[in-house]
């Protein structure tokens, strides 16, 4: 396998939550966004990160980026520690860690400004990093839009004069425009139509090969995830509970929250038909998450040790992580 | 065969904007049978959406239905008066909206929006109403239903409140619903159950149902039969065992190749180009520009639908010298 890029380790972050009075702020809880996640994202890879609304892969997103700053935990980029450049690095340092990595929003509607036209959005990064001198500017906007897709004259509208598939690859010629070795995709395709979501997932594999791209992958849609990434992490209130190489976790899953949702997707093939497990209630809210195992009261197998004790990350071969009691019994019993 | 409950022949409905005139849904014709679940399929913009408000009457301004024939149970909804269309809205046809956020009222309490629908089509004493929204709050899985049913929408989760909306639609034992993208807005986790509900709820009322989506896997999981619109018109019809396996429409080949897929991995096959402008559509075929197998007079002739063998209809000029692939 080749060489570490990025290096999470026990990273969290907590929001504290203020209640809304006139004259005193007072804390009344807080939410556990990210709680102790730790992995490993190698080059050249694709890394997804799956989880439903509101379990943390955004904000580990943003943590990654120095978006957020980390309550405590460790983010290595190639060794160098991303928090301690941002607090305490010179600009230079912090402006080519920046150039390094990138990041392409969900909804390519709101993350383009309706007042530039392409060249501009594209180059607004040439102008920041000052790594292109001007005159090539035009040949490597040029260059950008060919890589993406799209043709020369585009260069010369504005946003709304696109549809959402194009505004994507905008967005994803505005990342590529600091030549970053690592991309993180925050649901780049949940806002598109189907017909376009193909168009845009075989870009990024495309991109990947040719410029030699790591990419995180982050979404609710498992089927996706499937198909683009090399090894996925499974979250859930803020936890990472299952992590595994992508056909590894696909077929085999072993925590039981992971099982639900890959048998909650409805396959296109009415031949097929699923065994669904259909989970009970709702995701707790993550200022107070369940104690013991998260995911317990939603569980089928619950027994008194889940109610009681956080099951951390085990391996159980093949580099297939699981943090659950049961699963963790079931396969060394 | 069993009979239709609802026939559509030719519906028009257009937008008159400042821009033109956007020809949402042009010439669909389609068929629900009674007691079956029917897909309504398509990309945004393809019409199904305006083809449920059409049928319920409510196309908003300024769109305005051109033509066409709707006939329920046997009557044309299009001859009704406004004062009869809403005794048939939310009695006989109802609807469930893709966002329960915006399709519930902030400001009334649960009981009391669904003790409106009640209360239009049915004369019970407030006691029975109060009685019949617990037995619908119930039936739809919200635990508690006399407390819940005096909270507001925004106490409710995603989830909750699709609940709520579902249990609004089935008030008065419809006979026919139309479900708008019911469950796009939620979580997987939360989809399952919604849909396992939708399932359960249609087959124990007996009643019809149009579901209306663009995901092939919930129209794989819970349709019995498939109706594929793009750009306002039909492109096929079939039953959805048949549609998966043999389509014989390039664009629903398409479809389903494009699909990425849980149980495997598989090179996503791309189709190219963008939903067209629906206010200067392609000339012909409207899927010509982005068909594959396109031919002079796909671009000339705007096809019909024809009965390919019992029960699959295709609208395309090509569809004898294609052989088209299905999924797996």
């Amino acid at each position: 396998m080749s060489s570490k890029l990025i290096e999470v380790r026990n990273l969290v972050k907590h929001f504290p939550v203020y209640s809304r009075g006139i004259l005193v702020k007072k804390q009344i809880g807080v939410v556990h966004a990210v709680d102790d996640a730790s992995f490993d994202i190698y080059k050249n890879e694709t890394f997804g990160l799956v989880g439903e609304s509101g379990c943390g892969k955004t904000t580990t997103a943003m943590l990654l980026l120095n978006l957020e700053v980390p309550d405590s935990g460790e983010i290595l980029y190639q060794g160098e520690d991303v928090t301690k450049v941002f607090t305490s690095g010179t600009k230079e340092q912090r402006l080519s860690l920046r150039r390094r990595m990138q990041l392409v929003f969900q909804n390519p509607y709101s993350s383009l400004d309706p007042r530039m036209t392409v060249y501009d959005i594209v180059s607004e990064p040439f102008r920041n990093h000052g790594h292109i001198p001007k005159n090539k500017w035009d040949d490597r906007v040029y260059e950008l839009l060919e890589m993406v897709g799209l043709e020369e004259y585009h260069a010369e509208r504005y946003p709304h004069e696109f549809s959402g598939g194009q505004r994507q690859r905008i967005c994803i010629a505005r990342a590529l425009a600091v030549e970053p070795e690592f991309i993180i995709a925050d649901e780049p395709i949940s806002s598109l139509d189907v017909s376009i979501r193909a168009q845009i997932l075989n870009l990024l594999s495309e991109l990947q090969q040719r410029v030699g791209l790591t990419y995180l992958y982050i979404s609710h849609d498992l089927s996706s995830v499937r198909q683009i990434s090399h090894r996925v992490a499974v979250m859930y209130l803020g936890k990472i509970v299952e992590f595994a190489d992508t056909d590894e976790l696909f077929n085999r899953p072993v925590h039981p929250y992971t099982q639900a949702l890959i048998s909650a997707i409805p396959i296109p093939d009415p031949r097929k038909k699923i065994n669904r497990i259909v989970l009970p209630g709702e995701v707790p809210s993550p200022i107070n998450p369940p104690r013991g195992c998260r995911f317990n009261p939603r569980c089928t197998c619950t027994e008194s040790s889940c109610r009681i004790e956080e099951p951390k990350l085990v391996d159980i071969g093949k580099g297939h992580l699981v943090a659950c009691h049961e699963g963790y019994l079931s396969k060394f019993a | 065969m069993s009979e239709n409950i609802l026939e559509v022949e030719g519906l028009r409905t257009h937008f008159y904007t400042e821009a033109g005139v956007v020809l949402a849904v042009d010439g669909v014709s389609f068929n629900v049978l009674k007691g079956e679940t029917l897909g309504l399929v398509g990309e945004s913009g393809s019409g199904k959406s305006v083809t449920a408000i059409s049928i319920l009457r409510l196309v908003p301004r300024p769109g305005r239905i051109v033509e066409g024939k709707i006939t329920f149970q046997g009557e044309d909804l299009l001859a009704k008066t406004e004062e009869e269309m809403r005794d048939i809205r939310g009695g006989k046809i109802a609807i469930i909206f893709q966002d329960p956020i915006s399709s519930l009222n902030p400001v009334y309490t649960v009981e009391s929006q669904l003790g409106d629908v009640i209360n239009t089509h049915q004369r019970l004493s407030k006691e029975d109403v109060r009685e019949k929204i617990a037995e619908l709050l119930q039936m739809v899985g919200i635990p508690e239903p006399y407390v819940r049913m005096r909270e507001y929408p925004h106490q409710f989760s995603g989830g909750m409140k699709q609940r709520v909306a579902v249990a609004r639609a089935l008030a008065c034992e419809p006979d026919l619903l139309f479900a708008d993208e019911p469950t796009t807005n939620l979580d997987v986790t939360i989809q399952a159950q919604v849909l396992g509900l939708m399932k359960d709820l249609k087959t124990s009322l007996g009643m019809s149902m149009v579901m209306i989506t663009h995901d092939m896997g919930i129209v794989a999981d819970i349709t019995s039969r498939v109706v594929v619109l793009y750009a306002g018109r039909v492109c096929e019809i079939a039953p959805t065992s048949v549609l998966y396996e043999r389509p014989r429409h390039p664009y629903t080949e398409a479809l389903l190749a494009a699909v990425p897929r849980i149980d495997q991995r598989k090179k996503l096959a791309i189709i190219p180009g963008n939903i067209p402008n629906l206010i200067s559509p392609p000339s012909g075929c409207r899927f010509h520009p982005r068909c594959p197998y396109a031919k002079e007079t796909c671009k000339e002739k705007m096809p019909e639908l024809e009965e390919i063998e019992p029960g699959h209809l295709v609208a395309c000029y090509e569809w004898r010298n294609l052989s088209l692939n299905g999924v797996g």
